[in-house]
Order: structure tokens, then C-alpha cells, then sequence
């Protein structure tokens, strides 16, 4: 049963002293271990640091010392970011029993905001999947039927905000994997501009496209959640320069009127198939919904959306065989035996990567191969150009963009066993981590058996405000 | 490696996909190549979508934002995580990571 408490009402109770930070985290921990066995959000429960780091917060409340923006607050952490001391696998046998000596830069602002760590949350292996079926300890279930998938590849942090195990999550965004299992789940999630959030401590899956994001069960505890983790960062040298503007101030005060929104044609039904009448249907409402609010909302076509999917499916695999490299059996991580190195890292590597994270190292070896390289990954390196061209044209007419986050609602576990037919479910999600651009999935109504659906709206680069702007006119219109 | 064709694996043939198994440094069971085979090739086969874009004249991009590198100044920082990073590790010997012989091998 949904039981969840906003961040305003955690903080305000802590702040009080009505209640202590070591009591909602207990509270929080007991129902975890309970409620997610079936679940299966969790791959840890990191419940003595949580105890202690709560601890803390009560001794500056009892102290008078003042308290972050997120004091008490129990929050889960997607697991390929690292957190020092708690066991971090990245939902992978490859990685399992590793406990990072550092935490990811994320992490860090999140325990100086004195939230509460309550443990690294389930995910497709190294992020690759868009189900959560590819997780080395188990798929996660989605919280509102438990026959269906979460999404993926944040799938155990969309589904513990779901299930109202924590009010807000961290997760990574790839090529979809905040936006689409907040869909499906029916929560909200949030990709930054690329270099808005510090990848430090994420463990790199494709480094160009890889971005930290965040779950809410609200679009303004998103937004809180963003303004506490993004900033530039020294020690990411792909983070962007200078100060990221606080979105939570003035998000209750601005609205939509004459916002211009572009509807993208060929994810609205008429343009690529695969869209459920359904999905469509909604997304048909949240564009009234945003007229009606005073935006104005027109159709714009961007043709070259058709081959985001393959430009992708090119260059993500090439960075992640490279990135995924260093998993061979001598540093961390699980080893198994072999006569000589080489026949140690080939052992260590076969018996702990799964079939997805093979298939994409072996694709992506193959696009980077000789003879090949022009055809498949320089081909695609320009197609990315051609993208962000066109967005940059198209973000001078318009401020934000809108589609369906995903084209179908949770489906059952199996349902995708083919890999190509499950990376058709990122075809709107794509585009935004090709082009570095901020995206927002909030929940709007329902399809198919009443599960969730998401509209995502799209900005261009350091465009977070408007899509949280757009996205709270959304939830606005959703709860009418 | 095969020539590239327009069949339903873009011309990937299971000695392709041993190939680079190979290289990946991953162990690929004849049965595997079976299943890897197909599912590689249509994937492959999805670059063809890019075909019909003009391509010419732009510059291949490895970055969203054209970023060049940030560098900062070259200033040292004591760390001390030596035994949290050997703790880590599979084998170590005189806080070394051992390793099985790697010399008079073939990598």
C-alpha cells in the first residue's frame, strides 16, 4: 500500500523535533525489509550508516545547529554510483562484494544536504536494460502489478519511490533510464543537461551519454532534489562551468502562459510506429492541458528522430566496451582461476558480465574494428551532429518539446526477450542523451490496464527550468 | 571478416562474432555464437535507418556540447585509501595486486 510522505512533511517534522531523523529511518528501513522483499528495489540495505547519518541530524537539531534542505530525509541510491563503505555492484556478479573508498560527488551533496542514505537501489547490469530484467540479483517488479516490469535501467529507484519506500531516488539517465521506468512506475524522473550533474563516482557505462538524474513522487521534490546534486564539479572534466540555476524558488510562482511547446511528429502516433492508442490519447490530453494553461503548442517534425535509435545503438555500445575494460579480475571484483593473466581476465570477465552487457561489449568492439569503423561508428558520430543541428534550429522557435516518455505502459516480465524490440521502447528517450539535452517524465493518466503514463517534455542545453515549469503545469492538470 | 551485406545480419557471420569475442577478451561457446549471431546482426542492421540522412560535411561529434578538456591546476592531494583499495582487491601480496603469470604469455 502507497504510504508516502513528502520531503516538506519529513523535514518539517524533523525540524520541529516532532519527530527524530533516527525514527523515520528506522521506520523506513523496517517496512524495506519487509515490503521489498517481493519487490526487489533493494540490492542493499545500508541500514548502520543510515542509523548513524541520522544520528547526526538529530545532534544538530538537539543542538540548535542548522539542518540541510533534506534533513532526515531517507533517500535510495541507484547502484553504479559510489558510496563510500556500502557495497556498490552496479547490479553486476562482476562487481559484487566492492566497496567503493570514496563517494560520488552526488552522494557527497546529498549528505551535506543531511538526507539519509538508506541503501543502493536495483538496476539493469552496469545500466543496460530497459526492464531491470538484466540485474544480476533478481528483476525488480513494479510496484503497481507486480506481473509487470519497472522499466529500466533505474528500475529498483523508480519502483522504491512507487512503492513509497523513500519520497525521492538518484538514478542514471543513459538513453532513457530515469525518464522511462518513472513512467512506467508512475512517478516523476528527471534527466539534467549533459555536465549539468557531476558524473564523479558514476561508473562509467558510455561516458558521452551517461548523466545522473533524479526520482521524485512530485515535480517540485524533483526539482529539490536537482538543485541539491547539480553543480559544476572539478573532478568531472565533462561538467560544464559556472553556477546551474536554483529551480524549486520560483517554481510555484511562474506558470505556462505563452510557453512554446513543439509537439514532436514522429512521436505522436502519426510519425514512427509502435505508439499504443492509449499512450497517444493521453499525450492528446496533456496537450490541451498546456493550451489550456496558456501555452502555445504547435506540431514540429524532426526527421532525423527516425535514426536516433541506430546512431545510438552504435556509439553507446563502442563507449561501453572501452569503458568496460577495466573489469578483468585484478583490481576488484570478482576473479576466477587461470593459468596466466590472460586466461584469469577471460575466466573473471565470461563468468561475471550477462548476456546484455556481452552483447553490447561485442557490438560495440565490432562497430570499433577495422574496416568497420567509417560504416557503423563514425556514421553515427555524424549523425549525432545532424541531431543537435537540428535541435539547436528547433529550440530557437521553441522552448521546450513533448512526446510520450515511452511508447507503451509497463509490460509483463518476458514480454521483450528479443534485445532489438526492447531498445524500441527508448525511441523517444534517445534523442535528449544523443543531443546532452535535460528531459522530465511526469506521470499523466493512464493506458492499458491502468497502468502509468508519462509525458516527456524536452528543453534545450541548461533548459531545466522551463521543462520543470512545463512538467508542474502537467501535475497540475493531471490531478484536476 | 565478412564482407558487409544487406541480409538480415547485416553480414555478420559467427566467425565475426568469435572474433571479436576475442578481442573483448570474453569466452563464446559454440551455442552461444548461435544465439549472439542473429541478435548481433539485426542490430547491426539497424545503422541502415542512418542511410537515408545527408551525412556529408559535418563533423563526427564525440561530445553534446563540442566540450574541449577542462584542465585544472596540477596541485597534489593527500589521499590515504591504500587499504581501503587493496581490501578490494581479489589477491594482493606486499600491498600489491598479485597476479597470476602474465610474462612468456600470450595476451
Amino acid at each position: 500500500m502507497k504510504n508516502n510522505r513528502s520531503i516538506v512533511d519529513i523535514v518539517s517534522a524533523v525540524k520541529s523535533g516532532k519527530e527524530s531523523a533516527t525514527s523515520i529511518t528506522e521506520t523506513c528501513i523496517e517496512r524495506i525489509e519487509i515490503e521489498d522483499k517481493e519487490i526487489n528495489s533493494f540490492n542493499t540495505i545500508a541500514k548502520d550508516q543510515a542509523m548513524k547519518a541520522a544520528a547526526v541530524v538529530d545532534q544538530k537539531i538537539a543542538k540548535g545547529e542548522p539542518v540541510g534542505p533534506l534533513a532526515g530525509v531517507p533517500v535510495g541510491v541507484k547502484d553504479v554510483l559510489c558510496t563510500k563503505g556500502i557495497e556498490t555492484t552496479c547490479s553486476s556478479k562482476i562487481l559484487e562484494g566492492w566497496v567503493p573508498p570514496y563517494d560520488a560527488t552526488v552522494v557527497e551533496h546529498l549528505k551535506a544536504a543531511d538526507a539519509v542514505i538508506v541503501g543502493k537501489t536495483n538496476c539493469d547490469e552496469f545500466a543496460m536494460g530497459s526492464s531491470n530484467e538484466n540485474s544480476a540479483f533478481g528483476p525488480v517488479k513494479n510496484p503497481l502489478d507486480t506481473t509487470r516490469v519497472p522499466g529500466g535501467s533505474s528500475g529498483g529507484s523508480a519502483a522504491a519511490v512507487a512503492a513509497g519506500f523513500v519520497p525521492v531516488s538518484l538514478g542514471t539517465d543513459t538513453g532513457g533510464s530515469v525518464r522511462q521506468p518513472a513512467s512506467l512506475c508512475g512517478v516523476v524522473g528527471m534527466k539534467p543537461t549533459y555536465g549539468g550533474i557531476s558524473r564523479y563516482g558514476l561508473i562509467a557505462y558510455a561516458s558521452s551519454f551517461d548523466t545522473v538524474g533524479v526520482f521524485g513522487n512530485s515535480v517540485s521534490e524533483t526539482a529539490l532534489m536537482y538543485d541539491v546534486i547539480s553543480g559544476s564539479d572539478p573532478r568531472d572534466a565533462t561538467s560544464l562551468p559556472g553556477e546551474r540555476e536554483q529551480i524549486l524558488p520560483t517554481l510555484d510562482s511562474e506558470n505556462v502562459e505563452g510557453l512554446r511547446v513543439g509537439v514532436i511528429k514522429e512521436l505522436n502516433g502519426s510519425g514512427l510506429e509502435g505508439f499504443e492508442s492509449e499512450v497517444i490519447q493521453q499525450l492528446n490530453g496533456s496537450i490541451k492541458a498546456l493550451t489550456k494553461a496558456g501555452a502555445k503548442v504547435e506540431e514540429v517534425s524532426i526527421p532525423v528522430i527516425e535514426a536516433c535509435l541506430s546512431a545510438y545503438y552504435m556509439l553507446v555500445p563502442a563507449e561501453a566496451s572501452s569503458n568496460l575494460a577495466r573489469f578483468d579480475g585484478v583490481r576488484f571484483g570478482l576473479r576466477e582461476p587461470g593459468g596466466n593473466t590472460a586466461e584469469m581476465m577471460r575466466a573473471s570477465r565470461t563468468a561475471g558480465f550477462g548476456d546484455e552487457v556481452k552483447r553490447r561489449i561485442m557490438l560495440g568492439t565490432y562497430a570499433l574494428s577495422a574496416g568497420y569503423y567509417d560504416a557503423y561508428y563514425a556514421k553515427a558520430q555524424k549523425l549525432r551532429a545532424l541531431l543537435i543541428q537540428e535541435l539547436n534550429k528547433i529550440y530557437e522557435t521553441f522552448d521546450v518539446l513533448i512526446s510520450p516518455t515511452s511508447p507503451c505502459v509497463a509490460f509483463p516480465f518476458g514480454a521483450k526477450s528479443d534485445p532489438l524490440s526492447m531498445f524500441l521502447v527508448d525511441i523517444a528517450t534517445i534523442p535528449a542523451n544523443l543531443a546532452g539535452h535535460p528531459g522530465i517524465s511526469v506521470p499523466f493518466g493512464t493506458g492499458a490496464n491502468d497502468m502509468p503514463v508519462g509525458i516527456q517534455i524536452l528543453g534545450g542545453k541548461f533548459g531545466e527550468k522551463k521543462i520543470f515549469q512545463a512538467a508542474k503545469a502537467l501535475e497540475v492538470a493531471a490531478n484536476e | 571478416m565478412s564482407e558487409k551485406s544487406n541480409s538480415q545480419n547485416a553480414g555478420l557471420t559467427r566467425e565475426d562474432v568469435a572474433k571479436v569475442a576475442d578481442l573483448a577478451m570474453l569466452n563464446v561457446s559454440e551455442e552461444e555464437l548461435d544465439i549472439y549471431t542473429p541478435q548481433l546482426g539485426s542490430i547491426l542492421k539497424l545503422a541502415e535507418q542512418m542511410e537515408s540522412f545527408d551525412l556529408d560535411g559535418l563533423e563526427p561529434t564525440a561530445h553534446p556540447h563540442g566540450l574541449v578538456n577542462i584542465y585544472r591546476k596540477d596541485e597534489i592531494e593527500q589521499v590515504d585509501v591504500l587499504k581501503e583499495i587493496l581490501s578490494s582487491a581479489p589477491q594482493v601480496e606486499d600491498d600489491q595486486f598479485k597476479v597470476p603469470p602474465a610474462l612468456g604469455e600470450e595476451l
